[in-house]
């Protein structure tokens, strides 16, 4: 089969052509197409600023589990683009996963946590991934994509039982990551937290009033954050069970607006 | 064996002049000396039950399982070399993950078993490696196609099954299983049948001690592929050795 020449290493189709899917490129020609022609300071990255955003989650610790937060809009911009992007993750029967910021990355992220869930079950000893694991787990994922000047940007709020107590945790794009019994994302940081530590410095909180504390927060900033909608979703965790309930919608009166004159 | 000596029987990829392929007979083989594995697909679901043979008392409990979990709504089970096994175990895993990545859905047991099973026939081809000595029995059920349950061979070839057997005592399995309305059955009435017929075919005088392993994934479990909870288990456990008790007492009877 001498014909063929050493079929090991074919010699190319043909030779000074383009590669596939390329454009011709003379030689000695600069004015042809091809990527030699641009300088590094014409190229712009687009990947490292969100698009699609979400903004506030909301996190509360009570005596026996915590409560999470967060609106179903996504707004391109100050566009209000996508109605029902649903946020509140129930990871296993231990987590529960909330994120704000862009909404792209948090689907993507959001499919890597679910394949190890997966990966997990699949052992088939009965373990289960704890909260403060997955925190952990967050802290270097993000680190590891900021330290590439990619960061996932996304704030996150991981709240769970970790060995029977209550865990409430949250790791922002560049990894930064703290425990809290109150943690508010995006504007809900300056807005929300104040109302629940004073809650919280005001007595323990139960299931109910650590619910009707954080619905009472969704409703303020509802009223004041121009990125946030009036559907949102709670999600609750305690020792016996992991629930993200249906979305729920705020009852608005903006009766009073044309009242407030802001100068 | 007429093969031995001929000189055809050395690689996976050379025929025998009577259009065989010697090393994918010999990895039956080896699957037809492990315990026997059935799997049994009733109305609203699928059953697996192993006879994991103990080959030493210094095993612990539960070691070396041969039913897996392939993704949260396949389950597999295994018969023949426990590593081979293993090795499609993570070939079928991996396939599954890959699958949910690039279409966000869970992975049909149709493709599924199509990939595995092309992964095992590729074994079967070439000259550098051996064929899988092992069987696999995979199954799901899902809302949109019911129970679905695939038994796939060294040989790479694989088929739908109602109920399918494989291993030592795969003929008395059948012959068992053939007497059972599969599609009338619901899993919970298949746990018990495939618990007295491992029981059954077991071959107490050759292989002493074993193990049942019993799984499903069915509509009870949502769509879940599980271990039979330990108190389903043990009744349908208590009821085979019931049965084969009342077996040996009409046949002593008999006698």
């Amino acid at each position: 089969m001498a014909f063929m020449g050493d079929f090991m290493s074919p010699a190319p189709f043909w030779h000074n052509g383009p590669s596939p899917g390329a454009f011709y490129n003379f030689p000695a020609n600069p004015s042809s197409f091809g990527s030699v022609n641009h300088s590094v300071q014409e190229f712009k990255a687009h990947s490292a600023a969100p698009i699609t955003t979400t903004t506030t989650v909301i996190g509360v610790k009570f005596d026996k589990g915590c409560v999470i937060a967060a609106d179903t809009l996504g707004s391109y911009g100050s566009l209000a683009r996508f109605r029902d992007c649903s946020r509140v993750l129930k990871v296993n029967d231990l987590i529960l996963l909330g994120s704000g910021g862009d909404y792209a990355d948090y689907q993507y992220l959001k499919d890597i946590i679910e394949q190890k869930i997966i990966d997990e079950q699949c052992v088939g000893d009965g373990l289960q991934l704890k909260p403060r694991s997955l925190y952990c787990w967050l802290t270097r994922v993000l680190y590891n994509k900021r330290s590439k000047m990619d960061p996932l940007w996304n704030n996150y709020i991981v709240a769970g039982i970790q060995d029977g107590e209550p865990f409430l945790g949250a790791v922002d794009k560049l990894g930064t990551a703290y425990e809290d019994a109150a943690i508010a994302t995006g504007l809900g940081a300056y807005m929300a937290t104040p109302l629940i530590r004073d809650a919280i410095d005001n007595g323990p909180l139960n299931e109910e009033s650590a619910k009707a504390l954080v619905r009472k927060c969704m409703e303020v900033l509802y009223y004041r954050d121009a990125r946030a909608f009036a559907r949102y979703q709670l999600g609750v965790v305690t020792a016996s069970k992991v629930v993200v309930e249906e979305p729920t919608e705020i009852k608005h009166d903006w009766s009073l607006a044309h009242m407030v004159h802001m100068k | 064996m007429s093969s031995i000596g001929t000189g055809y029987d050395l690689s996976a990829s050379q025929f025998s002049p009577d259009g065989r392929v010697f090393q994918v007979e010999y990895a039956a083989k080896a699957v037809e000396n492990s315990g026997t594995v059935i799997g049994l697909r009733g109305k609203d679901g699928v059953v697996f039950a192993v006879e994991k043979l103990v080959t030493s008392k210094l095993y612990e409990p539960g070691a070396n399982k041969r039913i897996f979990h392939v993704d949260e709504h396949v389950g597999m089970a295994v018969a023949g070399l426990i590593s081979d096994a293993r090795q499609i175990v993570e070939t079928a895993r991996s396939e599954a993950s890959n699958y949910r990545s690039q279409y966000g859905i869970p992975v049909p047991l149709k493709y599924l078993n199509e990939r595995v099973s092309m992964y095992m026939h590729a074994y079967t081809l070439y000259s550098a490696v051996r064929p899988y000595g092992c069987s696999v029995v995979m199954g799901t059920w899902t809302d949109y196609e019911g129970p679905q349950m695939y038994m796939l061979d060294p040989s790479g070839v694989s088929f739908s099954y109602f109920g399918c057997a494989v291993g030592k005592a795969k003929q008395a399995a059948k012959t068992e299983i053939e007497k059972l309305k599969l599609s009338d059955m619901t899993v919970k009435e298949l746990v018990k049948e495939a618990a007295r017929i491992i029981y059954i075919v077991h071959d107490e005088l050759k292989d002493k001690q074993f193990e049942l392993e019993l799984s499903w994934v069915s509509k009870g479990t949502n769509g879940r592929h599980q271990m039979v909870p330990r108190e389903v288990a043990s009744e349908a456990e208590n009821l085979a050795k019931q049965a084969l008790a009342d077996v040996e007492d009409s046949d002593d009877g008999d006698m």
